[in-house]
């Protein structure tokens, strides 16, 4: 196959609001925070179905499934205003690779926004309708069930358009081919199961805590259940997760293109894996504890997050290296051409071409305005639009001609419409004084007369 | 700033924001902005005569608020940032870096916002008794931040209507206090307002009991409400009117009645002027006799500004054109400056997705298709029957067909100057001329066999000279 051409534009000609390594460092932070909401919304979402299901069995399961679904309610509103920073950031420093993807995708970019707004539609009516659908557990796995399936190809779209901006070679291959053949980017499938990993070990920490926390009235919401059975449980969900990790992570960097791959990438990588590794080591400490009661959560529960929380930083921070090596070369093409296009387009302002097409008419006085306003629609001496010049000179001659004229551009009747409508099928437009006042009405009508004489 | 072409064949680029956009201030304005204030003044009503159902009926219409504006409401302020990005994504990418921290701070107090309702949602049952005003404050301030939210977005929205002293300047303060803003922000917040007061009096329909002593006096507080509003809200509106300029309010007409209809301009003017009225009279005699109102009018006023707030917004997106941002970048994406560039050296040979470079007979027609998605898609479509059609809009000038293309060459040619909402022809003649071909090409397509009258036919005067230089 031969190389595909690379779209080379030009940028936008104002400066960045802030200087771009500052603008990365805010993206990686502001993005780090939304994925940890998009995570738990997704994770509560998930969780909340698959309980509901094992509690078809057994009701205490079915508890629990409406305790994860209400945290829900709080994510996912937190997790689409928190998107809106880094929306706004990827947008400033990626504008011509992020656009460029979002129009290759279209319509499926766009339909994240409706599909996303039902999922939260329907999430709200799975949470509040609970007990009125009690005898009807189908159709209530299913209004969650199409929520969490809506919610799953959200993130997949998101993937395939922040993958696709970073290949400029791909967007119209992409976009002829359509949105499927995005999927099969390079990294996008292991990407998302990286994502939906990370996704589960999430929300089971969070579950871990939100469950077995002081606060949490155990025994009123969730009677049967211990506070050290549920963080087992958490535990080992957030620990199984991860280290699936451990297999997903480098599938998913054995499948990203190369040419974005550095050491300092890897370092971050690494770095992130490693500090994964100790945090699961603590989280398999807290599986095997026995201690019990509600203060058992501590600053043992805390350093796992803390350390998970640096772990997200170190990927994120690689992988926005990942994004910046790969971009370079596309970004320095794009600046050259931005200068070259620059000059160019001040040469021309300076020294604009003369008009290609001289025409003989130009000289007479009114030329200008009737071109302005009329010669869309009224040629000299063919019929275009309206009725040609010759023709309106031999209705409105001489002074009086000129006055009439005015009147009736102002408000026009539309004698020939109205005679033969299929022979005649335009309508004569009024013309307001904003577009042209009366001097320069009179002006027109002037040089109409004159150009029919010549 | 170059991008792929991207088209919605049928609905058409702009639809797709509009649909988007007015959907978002449909439920921003009365369900946020006015709807926060409305629903603490009903908490706050409730405490006063210590009457629980104003309490309940308050937080039941919270709830509704609650789960609409989070959900289509939150989603369509996204949708808004997608959508027109993907129509007119040079005209974002620099509204952005011109507003970026106007927005940035938006969104620290959007997450106010949404902080803030769950929370007020969240402790409406558990923050009872002595801790009841502290609820009731963290009603004022959602208030607050809602209203915020709209001040700062509203800033932006005027900007492109009129950049004022940015222009020159390009420094954010100026983009943001230009001449249009103070005007529009009153009128919003007073329209957001009586919105809010006439979802309330809708509201009573499912907020109390048919008959009863508390419909009444919801039905009255709402009427009051939306009545008290009103008049700051006709103030605001001519204080509006008076900064937009004249040539904007020339194109009112088509704005709402598209070019087919202007002529019903007035006519629209008096139903919407009817419809206010009507709404007036409601909010009056709901104020002053509450119990004679009949059940039916309750919906009027909602209905009614819901019209007017439709379209307001239809006329100010139209009226900006052919403009973007006014005086720097058209709609079709192209900024004032490069014109000159543009139209001496082509707009093919500068796109870096256009496949053809220079025309030649071989490649007109593609090349034609691609002017026309740089030139006429963002806002044109040409899908048979598509929102605002280029083969409909040349069928009404030059009828059935088959088409002269140089008659379609010479109206492109100067159609901006008459049609003032579209922007000049940016490109060469030989463009020009390839646009009319593909234009001529597929309109014989969508319309095979059709009859030939109009431009063949030509008038008596023009008989002679029938076949006619394209000038
Ligand atoms: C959008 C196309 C269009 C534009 C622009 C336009 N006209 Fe016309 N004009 C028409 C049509 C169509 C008619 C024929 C109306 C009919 O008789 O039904 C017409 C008819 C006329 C007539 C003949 C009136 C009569 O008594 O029969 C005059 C005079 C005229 N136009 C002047 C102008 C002037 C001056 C301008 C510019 C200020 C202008 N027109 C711009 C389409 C246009
Ligand atoms: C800024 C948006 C915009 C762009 C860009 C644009 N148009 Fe239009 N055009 C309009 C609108 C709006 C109308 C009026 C539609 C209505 O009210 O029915 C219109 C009307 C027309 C008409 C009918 C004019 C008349 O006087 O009856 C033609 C023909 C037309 N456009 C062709 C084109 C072509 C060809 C291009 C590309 C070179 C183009 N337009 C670019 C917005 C645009």
């Amino acid at each position: 196959m031969a190389d595909p051409i690379i779209p080379v534009a030009n940028d936008l000609p104002l400066a960045l609001p802030l200087p771009a390594p500052v603008l990365s460092i805010l993206l990686v932070l502001l993005f780090a925070l939304h994925i940890v909401f998009v995570n738990l919304m997704l994770g509560g979402t998930l969780l909340a179905l698959a309980f509901e299901l094992l509690g078809l069995r057994d009701p205490r399961h079915d508890r629990l499934a409406r305790v994860i679904a209400g945290t829900v309610t709080v994510t996912k509103s937190l997790a689409v205003v928190l998107g809106v920073g880094p929306l706004l950031l990827i947008s400033l420093l990626y504008t011509l690779p992020f656009y460029a993807a979002n129009r290759a995708t279209g319509q499926v970019w766009f339909l994240i926004v409706p599909m996303t707004a039902l999922a939260f539609l329907l999430s709200y009516w799975h949470k509040y309708a609970w007990d009125r659908l009690a005898g009807h557990k189908a159709v209530h796995l299913a209004i969650g069930g199409m929520a969490a399936l809506l919610l799953l190809l959200v993130p997949l779209v998101f993937l395939v358009n922040v993958q696709l901006m970073m290949l400029p070679g791909r967007w119209q291959a992409v976009q002829q081919s359509g949105f499927l053949s995005g999927l099969l980017l390079d990294g996008v499938l292991a990407r998302y199961l990286h994502f939906l990993l990370a996704t589960l070990a999430a929300t089971g920490l969070f579950l871990v805590w939100y469950l077995t926390r002081p606060a949490f009235d155990l025994a009123g919401e969730l009677p049967g259940e211990t506070r050290a059975g549920l963080r087992r449980r958490f535990y080992t969900l957030a620990l199984v997760a991860s280290l699936l990790q451990f297999v997903a992570g480098p599938l998913l960097l054995l499948t990203l293109p190369p040419q974005g791959l550095s050491w300092l990438m890897l370092l971050h990588i690494g770095l992130g894996a490693g500090l994964a590794a100790w945090a699961l080591w603590w989280m398999w400490g807290e599986i095997v504890r026995a201690d019990d009661g509600p203060e058992a959560l501590g600053w043992r529960f805390w350093r796992i997050v803390l350390m998970l929380g640096a772990v997200v930083l170190a990927m994120a921070t690689g992988r926005q290296l990942y994004r910046a090596t790969i971009l370079a070369p596309y970004q320095a093409q794009v600046a050259e051409r931005t200068r070259a296009h620059q000059q160019l387009s001040a040469h021309y302002r300076a020294h604009p071409a003369p008009a290609a097409e001289e025409d003989p008419l130009a000289a007479l006085p009114g030329y200008a305005a009737a071109r302005q306003s009329c010669m869309a629609c009224h040629a000299v001496d063919t019929r275009l639009v309206g009725p040609p010049m010759t023709e309106i000179a031999a209705l409105y001659p001489g002074p009086e001609g000129i006055e009439a004229m005015l009147r009736y551009v102002r408000q026009p009747t539309q004698p020939r419409k109205v005679r033969d409508r299929a022979e005649y099928p335009a309508t004569m437009p009024p013309v307001g004084p904003g577009q042209a006042d009366d001097a320069s009405v009179r002006a027109i009508a002037g040089f109409m007369q004159e150009a029919a004489r010549r | 700033m170059e991008f792929p072409f991207f088209e919605l064949d049928f609905a058409g680029n702009r639809l797709l924001i509009a649909v988007v956009a007015i959907l978002h201030v449909m439920i921003n304005h009365p369900l946020a902005v006015g709807g926060a204030l409305f629903i603490a003044m009903m908490e706050r009503r409730g405490i006063r005569l210590g009457d629980r159902q104003w309490d309940q009926a308050a937080y039941r219409l919270l709830l509704f608020c609650f789960i609409i504006t989070t959900s289509l409401g939150a989603l369509t302020g996204v949708g808004i940032w997608l959508s027109a990005a993907l129509v007119n994504p040079g005209a974002i990418g620099s509204l952005l870096r011109v507003f970026f921290w106007a927005w940035f701070a938006e969104w620290l107090v959007f997450i106010t916002e949404v902080l803030l309702i769950i929370a007020y949602v969240e402790t409406w049952k558990r923050w009872d008794g002595p801790r009841k005003a502290a609820h009731l404050r963290l009603g004022y301030a959602l208030a607050a931040f809602s209203w915020i939210t709209m001040a700062l977005i509203t800033a932006i929205l005027g900007f492109m209507m009129e950049p004022g002293a940015w222009q020159a300047s390009h420094r954010l303060v100026d983009g943001i206090l230009n001449p249009l803003y103070l005007p529009q922000l009153a009128f919003r917040t007073c329209l957001a307002m009586a919105m809010a007061g006439a979802m309330g009096l809708v509201g009573s329909w499912w907020l109390s009991e048919r008959g009863s002593a508390f419909r009444q006096d919801l039905v009255r507080f709402s009427c009051r409400w939306m009545a008290l509003w009103s008049l700051p809200l006709a103030a605001a509106s001519a204080w509006y009117l008076a900064v937009v300029p004249p040539v904007m309010l020339e194109r009112a007409p088509t704005a709402l009645g598209t070019m087919r209809g202007e002529g019903a301009y007035p006519a629209i003017l008096t139903a919407i002027a009817v419809l206010l009225g009507a709404s007036a009279y409601v909010a009056l005699s709901g104020w002053r006799w509450p119990r004679a109102l009949p059940r039916w009018s309750y919906a009027l006023p909602f209905l009614a500004l819901l019209v007017l707030l439709a379209a307001f917004e239809r006329t100010r997106e139209f009226v900006r054109k052919p403009w973007v941002i006014a005086g720097y970048m058209y709609a079709n994406g192209i900024r004032a400056e490069d014109y000159p560039l543009y139209q001496a050296e082509g707009l093919l040979k500068h796109h870096p997705f256009a496949s053809v470079r220079a025309i030649t007979d071989a490649n007109r027609l593609q090349a034609g298709q691609e002017v026309y998605q740089i030139a006429c898609a963002t806002c044109h479509t040409t899908a048979p029957g598509g929102v605002n059609s280029v083969h409909a809009r040349f069928e009404a000038m030059l009828g059935q067909g088959p088409w002269r293309s140089a008659a379609v060459g010479q109206i492109i040619a100067s159609m901006h100057g008459s049609r003032a909402y579209m922007p000049e022809f940016p490109g060469i003649p030989a463009e020009r001329r390839a646009l009319a071909e593909w234009l001529v090409a597929q309109h014989a397509i969508h319309r095979p066999g059709a009859a030939a009258p109009a431009t063949t036919t030509p008038s008596p005067a023009a008989a002679a000279t029938a076949a006619g230089t394209e000038r």
